[in-house]
């Protein structure tokens, strides 16, 4: 009898699984925000004609396309220039002197924060923390992280941007730090300190390629390429990647930019998101801490 | 049927049934800002604030997208909320000083003094004229834009919309921009109505049944001669 009465009940109740599909799919635009970030990735910035195109072609309106495209930070409606400078201006950086960097940055290139300099070589932009709150206060330059940066430093800094930053060794690097993350599903810590890697916890997942299976630590020093694994994994393969924790197949929807294999995402301690590319030996990833995007 | 008791009164209402639409079917008046019938609650301005549970472990939530639970204990009017309330009033006010509607429910809330600073917004993001233009005229010309202290509402570009009734819907339900109707700048005003040489009612034919908000309308009164 109570179970009659419970069924029927149910019926009027919300799903609670979490998984609401219809809503997810008419509250969180997913096919738009890819939409976007392809855009975004092609010209740097979301043009205006692209926004009209994609209002045309899915007959979405235009309100909700422009609504996403100026809410997420990861998006620019003005081109960006060539090279991305984002200075931390979170809690911890803040109190560690992050406006006065701030402040020099936008002094030497002649902008403020959210502005592009007239020869398109520097944004600046201001983030609310990076996740190295420890290592503040910090500045990214194109993807390379700048840790404990005085004002003094800055124009050292702006000078290594302009030569192009790749071309600086990485023995003699400060910008290299360690991120910690999470599996995207259950949000389970992936670090595991018992297999450190570069003298860090590494990030241990699962991989399965061809019909091998076992596991595969990586090291968590942001812009090293250190890995291990259980079976030698030969260069180029493509693996799929599983939570040790929940066994959930860590899989996003985008698409590696360097070789098209597809993009591994995990959760940042801090806040966003950092995706490698699912082929061993590619280097193809984009950290994306809440606001700033870098591949 | 659900039953609750607001301010001691028991009450039994319908599943899905709003604490403010209860409240109000009891004749409890509680001042709401952000909410209109015919748009879905939005819960945006937190004036309907009513305190729930039992004391001492009560909660202030908002009347107007909190639905009815059965055996909920509902407080419209205790010390409480009208402290939160005018607060919000207070907050709401020195946002908008210049808001008519402000004004009345400030002064009819006994606010007697202003203790922040005025910013005279045009605009407390209550989101009421978004929702009209997309549930009641189904046009989505205006939205939100941005985030935080940047989130704005306007058309995408903030230039004139292509898809805008011109009906005056969103300037109707606005309870802070009744004074911005000024065509100071017409290429970015929202609606536009007052730069439209032929006014909306006169090119009629593709929105019918087309309801307009325009009032007064210097259009009409011409067509009336
Ligand atoms: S005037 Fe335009 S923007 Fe305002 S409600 Fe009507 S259609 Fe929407
Ligand atoms: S313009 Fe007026 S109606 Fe629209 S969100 Fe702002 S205050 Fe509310
Ligand atoms: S009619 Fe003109 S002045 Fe009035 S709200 Fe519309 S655009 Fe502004
Ligand atoms: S506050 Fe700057 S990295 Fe966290
Ligand atoms: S009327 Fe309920 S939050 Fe505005
Ligand atoms: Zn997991
Ligand atoms: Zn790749």
């Amino acid at each position: 009898m109570s179970s009659v009465a419970e069924s029927a009940g149910d019926s009027h109740r919300a799903p609670d699984d979490g998984r609401r599909e219809d809503d997810a799919d008419t509250f969180l635009p997913g096919g738009l925000i890819s939409a976007l970030e392809e855009i975004q990735a092609r010209y740097g910035y979301l043009p205006r004609e692209q926004l009209l195109e994609i209002a045309a072609t899915t007959g979405r309106s235009l309100v909700d396309i422009y609504g996403v495209a100026t809410f997420y930070r990861a998006f620019s409606l003005t081109p960006r220039g060539r090279h991305l400078v984002s200075a931390c201006l979170g809690t911890a950086c803040h109190v560690r002197g992050g406006p006065a960097i701030a402040q020099e940055l936008e002094h030497q290139l002649g902008i403020r924060a959210g502005q592009t300099t007239p020869d398109n070589e520097f944004t600046l932009e201001t983030v609310n923390c990076l996740g190295a709150c420890a290592l503040g206060p910090v500045v990214v330059v194109d993807g390379h992280y700048f840790s404990n940066v005085r004002t003094a430093g800055v124009k050292d800094i702006l000078e290594k941007a302009r030569r192009g930053i790749d071309r600086v060794e990485i023995d003699t690097d400060q910008r290299i730090f360690p991120v910690e993350v999470s599996c995207a599903r259950c949000n389970h810590s992936l670090m595991d300190p018992r297999h450190p890697i570069d003298n860090y916890p590494s990030i241990r997942v699962t991989v399965s390629f061809g019909n091998k299976h076992g596991w595969l630590a990586i090291s968590s020093l942001y812009g090293s390429y250190n890995t291990a694994a259980e079976h030698e994994i030969p260069s180029l393969t493509i693996v799929d990647m599983f939570c040790p924790h929940c066994h959930a197949e860590m899989i996003g929807a985008g698409k590696c930019g360097e070789c098209g294999a597809p993009m591994v995402p995990m959760i940042v301690r801090g806040g966003g998101m950092v995706q490698i590319c699912a082929r061993r030996g590619c280097k193809g990833h984009i950290l994306d801490l809440g606001g700033t995007s870098i591949e | 049927m659900i039953t609750i008791n607001i301010n001691g009164l028991d009450l039994q209402v319908e599943k899905g049934t709003t604490l403010l639409e209860a409240a109000r079917f009891l004749g409890f008046p509680i001042p709401t800002l952000c909410h209109m019938e015919g748009l879905s609650p939005y819960g945006a301005c937190r004036l309907c604030v009513v305190e729930i549970g039992e004391s001492p472990r009560t909660r202030l939530v908002s009347s107007c997208t909190y639905p009815v639970e059965e055996g909920l204990r509902v407080r419209t009017a205790s010390s409480r909320v009208l402290k939160a309330r005018r607060m919000i009033l207070e907050l709401l006010l020195a946002s908008c000083p210049q808001s008519k509607i402000i004004q009345d429910l400030a002064s009819k809330h006994e606010i007697r003094q202003q203790r922040f600073r005025q910013e005279h917004d045009d605009c407390i993001l209550c989101g009421l004229c978004v929702r009209m233009c997309e549930e009641q005229m189904a046009a989505k010309a205006i939205g939100f834009r941005g985030r935080g202290r940047t989130r704005s509402i306007g058309t995408p570009f903030d230039i004139k919309s292509e898809v805008c009734r011109l009906c005056g819907g969103c300037i109707y339900v606005c309870p802070a921009c009744q004074l911005r109707c000024t065509y100071s700048d017409p290429e970015k005003a929202i609606c536009g109505g007052c730069a439209n040489i032929s006014p909306p009612c006169v090119k009629k034919e593709k929105f019918d049944d087309m309801m307009c908000y325009m009032d007064p309308c210097v259009a009409c009164e011409i067509k009336q001669d």
